[in-house]
């Protein structure tokens, strides 16, 4: 990537955004043990707009999610590089808790991972975890998350019934109301669709489009067509190769381009993104 | 059969190869034939052959292979059959001991006792008969039933001791059980004891029966006439005509109910099934909160790159195939021996006893399974998926809440399967307790976790080893307790499991 002399390439990146960034990934590099999985990540994260991460397998778009709420502590040997400024604090800072970061930072994940609980007790699980106790409130918590992701109606009769009797995308929309339940400031969500059908897909486009109005949301995708559909500016990642002294190969991510979504898709700026939406590579 | 997969893919992947060799016009006939129809079109007649092979030599392959799988088969069904045989066998021969005819020989004959029969009199009746036939054996019935002071003060201590908190007549509370009249011993077991236990005390104490002779329940239904016509025999030979010929069952109310004796017909089970289940009491207070704890340790918070986590591991894994007997003389060592201070009661005050009890037994039966449980509960803990864990640090949980609403819930169905097979196989333990010191003769009830004790495998062992006959039969309905136990045991944890796997992954 070209970088200007008087200009790095987060200043340049976050130079698109109109306002300032609720997260602020500069020079962020993960290593799991020896190994580097990515680095040169410069991405800025827009307030209530919704970010896709899109690029091949192994371009690392999922590390880097997980390390914006600290997921990566739960692998042992993960260490990030970098920084993570979530509203300007450095999340890896020595006195930030990363439960306290994952409080603020939810997180849906690529598989629907409801808890062999009701559906009551898996919106409640969050709230509770803070403890609260109050059923008039939990209920009302319940009822507004399940609401915010679309599921009230489908599911306001049968609250006590095991999250595992919903269908596929049902249960991700259960997962995501479970996520709003906890009040979250950003949404991480980890190809939230893979495993769903067109029209599960098509309900959690919609619903993230939604809960853009009052959240900011990070997406990861394999699905081009569904970054552009639902997000706002999309950062492209590669691989990138490297032969070792012992001759043996070593890859890693890196961000490629970041862009609105419309200028990325339409006119990129960079001929390998060029290359990947049009499916020339990847 | 791996075979038939690879020929179908290997020659059309050969074909393609050879295709891709020539030039791109037949490359192109190619993908248009394969769009024309989802069949490929190559040489059709030689792709069918290798497609699905057939012909007189596949069919000889094919024969063979599902002979070989029926041989198989078989040899699995053989398998259950053999289990199956060895549980009847087992079913035949405990109930083959437990019921069957008995020829009893009564001292008295109850019909001569009373113008009715025993079940029908009431208590002045049976009192009655009692006086009538055995006033001298009053006083010592009493001191077996309700006596609250040691043999050596019965007959010296004021009645207001001897039967303290039981009803006695009034105004006796400094007289001695010698000062009472024959009437008054009765009027004290009327008051004091039920019509059901006043009829017993009649059985034993006038009508005394005695068994002569027993058969077993196969005898008892196929060799009927045999029997009546020895029982015929018998009471032609006997002077009095005071024998009669039962159906018996050996399993009775009684027999769980009564403390040990001399004689089968009155021997029962109760010290022994008490001290199995204080004893597996303990084991469940130790092993279970232990055990858990262990594998949630293991599972969820050592590394495992470790030298010491790795010694951790392989040992408890060796010391789940270790023999018994081998801890029973680590609980004689350490619970008996050197921590006899603690497993006999001592700092609490308690002097009646050496370290052989039920603590010392509870807490080798307890390391016995350790390993068990901790295995089984490392799998269950490793069996929930680890998208939960994710899902639930991801809302915010910090690891303990994590482990205690979501793992230790989900796992907890698999950890109970483990602790309730392990708690089974400590019931029916013996050869540790023996080392240990259960005492093997034992009228006591155990109290406490600091009693002597005896447990139902080790008295079912003692009463097997009895020359008399009649014992095996008790000890065969002592193995029906013992099993009645086990289920009652394996059905509890059954009814936990499903309430705590309401919800399943």
């Amino acid at each position: 990537m070209d970088m200007t002399k008087d200009q790095s390439v987060y200043e340049k990146n976050a130079a698109l955004l109109g306002s300032d960034p609720v997260l602020e990934l500069e020079n962020l590099r993960v290593f799991y043990g020896d190994y580097m999985a990515v680095q040169n990540i410069n991405i800025p994260i827009p307030e209530k707009k919704i970010t896709a991460f899109i690029g091949p397998s192994g371009c690392g778009k999922s590390t880097v999610l997980r390390s914006i709420n600290r997921m990566n502590d739960l692998i042992s040997g993960a260490q990030v590089q970098g920084e993570v400024r979530f509203r300007g604090e450095d999340l890896y800072e020595d006195d930030i808790d990363p439960v306290e970061v994952r409080r603020q930072i939810g997180m849906v994940f690529q598989k629907p991972n409801p808890f062999p609980k009701s559906i009551y007790d898996n919106i409640a699980y969050g709230p509770r975890l803070v403890g609260m106790r109050d059923k008039a409130k939990l209920d009302k918590i319940v009822e507004n998350s399940l609401r915010g992701a679309v599921l009230w109606d489908e599911v306001n009769t049968t609250l006590d019934k095991s999250g595992y009797a919903l269908s596929g995308g049902q249960q991700q929309r259960l997962c995501i109301a479970r996520t709003i339940a906890t009040e979250p400031d950003v949404i991480l969500m980890d190809e939230p669709c893979s495993s769903l059908d067109p029209i599960a897909t098509k309900r959690i486009e919609d619903l993230m489009r939604e809960l853009s109005d009052q959240y900011t949301i990070v997406i990861v995708t394999h699905n081009m067509q569904q970054a552009m559909r639902v997000s706002d500016y999309t950062a492209f990642f590669s691989v990138r190769k490297a032969k070792l002294d012992d001759g043996s190969e070593t890859r890693w991510g890196e961000l490629v381009e970041f862009n609105e979504t419309t200028k990325l898709f339409e006119d990129p700026d960079n001929q390998e993104t060029a290359d990947y939406i049009s499916g020339r590579f990847g | 059969m791996g075979n038939e997969p690879n020929n179908q893919n290997h020659e059309p992947d050969e074909l393609k190869n050879k295709a891709n060799g020539l030039e791109s016009p037949l490359m192109e006939e190619r993908r248009r034939a394969e769009e024309e129809s989802s069949e490929v079109k190559l040489d059709k007649n030689v792709l069918r052959e290798q497609l699905l092979p057939r012909g007189k030599a596949y069919r000889e392959n094919l024969k063979q292979r599902k002979k070989r799988g029926a041989v198989w088969g078989r040899l699995y069904f053989a398998a259950n059959v053999v289990a199956i045989l060895a549980l009847l066998a087992l079913a035949y021969n405990i109930a083959n001991s437990a019921f069957g005819y008995v020829i009893f020989e009564n001292e008295v004959e109850p019909a001569a006792l009373s113008s009715q029969p025993l079940e029908e009199l009431d208590a002045d009746g049976l009192g009655a008969i009692l006086l009538e036939n055995t006033a001298p054996r009053l006083r010592v019935i009493i001191r077996n039933r309700l006596s609250r002071v040691e043999n050596s003060e019965y007959t010296s201590a004021p009645l207001s001791e001897v039967l303290r908190g039981r009803q006695f007549p009034d105004g006796a509370d400094d007289l001695t059980i010698n000062d009472l009249e024959d009437q008054d011993y009765i009027n004290i077991l009327k008051d004091n004891l039920s019509v059901r236990t006043l009829r017993g005390i009649v059985v034993d104490e006038v009508v005394q029966p005695e068994i002569v002779e027993s058969w077993s329940l196969m005898d008892s239904i196929f060799n009927r006439g045999e029997i009546e016509a020895r029982f015929q025999e018998r009471q032609a030979q006997a002077e009095e005509t005071n024998l009669s010929l039962e159906f018996y069952s050996w399993l009775r109310p009684e027999f769980i109910t009564d403390s040990v004796a001399s004689s089968p017909t009155e021997a029962g089970l109760r010290t022994a099934l008490l001290g199995s289940m204080w004893v597996i009491l303990v084991t469940f207070v130790f092993a279970f909160p232990v055990g858990v704890g262990a594998a949630l340790y293991l599972e969820e918070y050592a590394t495992g790159d470790n030298w010491f986590e790795r010694i951790i591991e392989t040992n408890i894994r060796n010391l789940a195939g270790v023999p018994s007997i081998i801890y029973g003389m680590l609980g004689l060592a350490v619970f008996v021996r050197a921590l006899g201070f603690i497993t006999s009661g001592e700092f609490l005050g308690i002097t009646d006893s050496n370290g052989r009890t039920v603590v010392s037994a509870g807490l080798t039966l307890g390391l016995l399974i350790l390993p068990v449980i901790i295995i089984n509960g490392q799998e269950a803990i490793r069996a929930v998926p680890s998208s939960i864990r994710q899902a639930s640090y991801g809302l915010g949980a910090t690891k303990w809440q994590t482990i205690w609403r979501q793992i230790l819930p989900a796992s907890i169905p698999g950890i109970l399967t483990g602790v309730i097979l392990s708690m089974s196989r400590a019931v029916g333990e013996t050869a540790p307790l023996i080392v240990v010191g259960a005492s093997t003769f034992i009228g006591i009830d155990p109290n406490g976790p600091f009693s002597k004790f005896t447990v139902v495998p080790i008295q079912i062992y003692q009463w097997t080893a009895r020359p008399e006959a009649e014992f095996r039969n008790i000890a065969a309905a002592a193995i029906i307790v013992l099993l009645i136990l086990l289920v009652l045991l394996n059905g509890t944890a059954i009814l936990l499991r499903n309430r705590f796997s309401k919800f399943k992954v």
